[in-house]
């Protein structure tokens, strides 16, 4: 297949464990923020301001830089009708796109299926970190989950490079298509030669790749640089995907010292991510989705916040048009949802606009139903 | 050349529980495999589980508060058990009777299920169904305590036939229609639980079950052609003597301990993969009384299992626990049970947290390009690693055989103390010219142990090895 660097290429990350949107888009002039927050509060006059409504945390200082530019699409009170407080459930509902029964194919699983129908290309969506989120599940679509860029692949640990050379050839014979041995053998032949294929493809990611960007040390930096690393490899993958620390941004004690450290890292390797495409010329044709299951509680619980609703989501590129989307939720004690707040972007109109005017893929059987785009690229 | 008594024992083994290291596969072949089959039958004869060690170094496992403490518990009770077919029945059951952690989040209650699966798993299936129908992680996860007499949820109803019973249908028919879904469902009002199970942060203790009669219809119900005021107990009895239910039980346990069928969806329309063995598993269904350990004794004892040697795609958890079996680690508490246990997430199984109330789909679909670099790194470090007891015991065997070995000696030894595997000749041959270009194969060296490690890692990574 002809790879052409220019196709759009999709990025996510997921930050798992349910954001603050209050803490992260802060109403800072607003009475009620003050009230419902009275000991897990930004300062107002350290926020960053985007109008005389809301602004960053001042731990966002490189997303403030990037959103200056005009490259941050913020979407404010985005999720969806009935919310679920569970972890699991609701990250399974942004996942699948099933908010009133239970799913088990991906949105991007689906998405993956309909930008390479015949498997041409093993390497058409890559996630990073340990088991598939299921945002990319879907029956029979390969997608390569790597663990650790530089040492992924088959029988990694054979240490002698001979004898895993070796060992390695033995696979890839093992594993070659064999006549009348049945369909399921078949299919496992395949899926190794796919894995045994994507990994060779992949070790030049990290072999070929030089940049002045020095990523943080965190998971989320290490991560967003493989996935600039395998972006600037020019492997045809149009679907890069990783997830924060499992639950890391489950705030429910000490949350402002931890939702600091949080943004620092995250909002450092959103930026270096970006810095690093434009300075190999390649960020014109990637969007970065970044978001959360849930946002949390209005009222804060004494050191933290808990499970809430209507959160924030970010979008970032160069084909992005900047500012704020949807409406800030009122923090109105009758307007709030059993003390959270009332979303009013439902996050499948997000998708749909990305799957359409980003991906040019009919987002209704992906996203199960029509929704009304945002016009945000 | 390969003892069929042994290779059956490997097999036995590994489908009744999780397989086992060569010394002990040799001493319960020594021992016979009816007398096996009756010792994996009897459970309670055996010692349970030593706690007081386990307790004391993992206090999350006393707090049971966290999924991965939770999965962490099961797995190594699957490692170290010495009731392998008791924990194999847990298993069964978890993917079949679903709860999930995405909706309970509460682990201790699932872990109250998971006991239940213990102690009723290997009984009467309707004792298990009423169980099962009291069990307040299912009542809670299926919303049986949000259905009231004047306002039913069909969930429960409709998945106790769907997903736990009868099933769709079987031989092209239909077994129950909607009705029945919404009769069951007013049989079931008034089941509820003491308190609906508490989400964070409000604190966690576990529910029971109540029976609420002011919230019970008390009307007639026509449930599968029979008509009375029933009351839940009733709907299970009645269930139990249907046909579909005996076909979806022997169906099931077909699946998942002889041959790997097509999904659950397609068992209305798709004929079993072998209808002479359902129907001795149905007839025996009936003639127990609905017994699974009946059940269970003529499937393990019969031609049809025994014939059935690597028909099965080995689950992620049957991938690790049994490497730890055969390799004899985390055979006491130690560090990194953690990351261990994860590796069963990492292949596409999140234990007490299936994806779907319809539980995982099995055979092939346990494997994409993924989870198969996942499987086979895992298996391949493990087996790798000269220093486990199990992997040492393998090299002892081989030096004991003399001080050179033939290149065959040594490709099949290592193949029957893996568990008796076999080979495509095309494999074989690609292993044969592998061991022969590294010269004679000279034991009781360094070099050696290398070897059989390098040996066995790429015996598990073959297609072969996916298979149970």
């Amino acid at each position: 297949m002809t790879v052409n660097k220019k196709d759009p290429v999709l990025a996510v990350l997921q930050l798992s464990g349910g954001n603050d949107a209050l803490n992260t888009l802060i109403p800072y002039n607003d009475p009620l923020y003050l009230d419902n927050r009275p000991n897990v509060r930004v300062p107002q006059d350290t926020v960053l301001p985007l109008n005389d409504q809301v602004g960053l945390n001042p731990a966002m200082a490189p997303l403030k830089k990037l959103y200056d530019d005009g490259k941050v699409a913020v979407i404010q009170g985005i999720g969806y009708p009935s919310p679920s407080r569970s972890h699991f459930r609701s990250m399974d509902i942004w996942h699948t796109c099933e908010p009133d029964k239970v799913g088990d194919e991906g949105w991007l699983g689906r998405a993956v299926r309909d930008l390479d129908p015949n498997k041409e290309n093993v390497l058409t969506a890559v996630n990073f970190g340990r088991g598939l989120p299921r945002a990319l599940a879907a029956p029979g679509v390969p997608v390569a989950s790597v663990g650790d860029l530089e040492t992924y692949g088959v029988l990694t640990g054979i240490d002698n490079d001979t004898q895993r050379a070796k060992a390695l050839d033995v696979f890839s014979r093992v594993y070659s298509p064999m006549i009348g041995k049945g369909p399921v053998v078949d299919y496992l032949a395949q899926t190794g030669l796919d894995a045994l294929k994507g990994a060779d493809i992949l070790s030049s990611a990290v072999e070929n790749y030089s940049s002045t960007i020095e990523y943080g040390g965190d998971v989320v930096g290490q991560y967003m640089m493989n996935m600039a690393q395998t972006h600037l490899a020019g492997f045809g993958t149009k679907i890069l995907y990783t997830t924060a620390p499992y639950n890391s941004f489950d705030t429910h004690a000490g949350e402002l010292a931890n939702h600091t450290k949080l943004w620092t890292e995250t909002s450092r390797a959103i930026s270096d991510f970006y810095d690093d495409l434009k300075e190999h010329n390649a960020s014109d044709n990637v969007v970065l989705l970044v978001f959360s299951e849930f946002g949390r509680r209005v009222h804060d619980n004494g050191s933290g916040t808990d499970h809430g609703s209507g959160g924030v989501t970010f979008v970032i590129g160069d084909s992005v048009k900047g500012g704020l989307y949807g409406e800030y939720p009122s923090l109105e004690e009758n307007k709030l949802l059993e003390g959270d707040l009332h979303f009013n972007n439902d996050f499948r109109s997000l998708y749909t606009s990305l799957l359409e005017d980003w991906m040019d893929l009919d987002a209704k059987p992906i996203v199960n139903g029509a929704f009304e785009k945002m016009a945000l690229l | 050349m390969v003892n069929q008594e042994f290779a059956l024992m490997a097999h036995l083994m590994r489908r009744a529980g999780f397989g086992a290291p060569f010394e002990e596969l040799e001493a319960r072949t020594a021992k016979g495999y009816e007398a096996t089959v009756e010792e994996l039958l009897q459970p309670d004869k055996q010692p349970d589980m030593e706690r007081d060690i386990m307790m004391r170094y993992k206090t999350e496992w006393v707090s049971q508060a966290g999924l991965e403490g939770q999965q962490e518990e099961w797995t190594y009770q699957m490692i170290n058990s010495k009731r392998p077919l008791q924990e194999k029945i847990a298993l069964f059951w978890h993917g079949i009777l679903c709860t999930g952690h995405a909706k309970c989040e509460y682990p201790r209650q699932q872990q109250l299920e998971l006991n239940m699966f213990r102690t009723v798993g290997m009984g009467s299936f309707r004792e298990l169904l009423q169980a099962l129908s009291k069990d307040p992680a299912m009542v809670f996860y299926l919303d049986n305590c949000m259905s009231h007499k004047d306002a039913i949820n069909e969930n429960w109803g409709r998945e106790l036939l769907e997903l736990f019973s009868l099933g769709v249908g079987m031989d092209g028919e239909q077994n129950y229609s909607e009705d029945d879904v919404k009769e069951a469902a007013r049989a079931f009002t008034g089941w509820t639980v003491t308190n609906s199970i508490p989400r964070y942060p409000y604190g966690k203790y576990e529910a029971s079950f109540i029976y609420d009669p002011s919230d019970h219809d008390e009307a007639n119900k026509t449930f599968l052609g029979e008509t009375g005021n029933f009351n839940g107990e009733d709907i299970v009895d009645i269930i139990v003597k249907q046909p579909g239910t005996a076909r979806f039980v022997a169906r099931h346990l077909y699946n998942f301990f002889v041959a790997d069928e097509p999904q659950v969806p397609a068992w209305k329309d798709t004929p079993p993969r072998d209808t002479e063995a359902i129907k001795m598993l149905e007839e025996e269904y009936f003639r127990s009384s609905y017994d699974i350990s009946s059940m269970l004794r003529v499937l393990f004892n019969s031609n049809f299992f025994k014939n059935s040697r690597f028909e099965k795609v080995k689950s992620p958890t049957e991938t690790v626990v049994g490497t730890m079996r055969l390799v004899g680690d985390y055979t006491t508490p130690k560090l990194g049970l953690n990351a261990l246990t994860l590796n069963i997430r990492y292949m596409g199984q999140d234990l007490l947290n299936p994806p779907t109330v319809e539980g995982w789909h099995t055979g092939k679909e346990w494997i994409d390009s993924g989870t198969l670099v996942e499987r086979i790194n895992f298996t391949a470090d493990q087996v790798g690693n000269t220093d486990l007891p199990g992997v040492k015991n393998i090299i002892e065997r081989f030096n004991s055989e003399g001080s050179t070995i033939s290149h065959e000696q040594f490709i099949s030894g290592c193949l029957e103390m893996l568990g008796a595997y076999e080979l495509t000749p095309e494999t074989h041959s690609q292993l044969m010219e592998m061991a022969q270009s590294e010269g004679e194969v000279k034991t009781r060296t360094p070099e050696f142990e290398t070897r059989v490690g390098q040996m066995l890692q790429s015996i598990v990574a073959t297609t072969e090895y996916l298979f149970a």
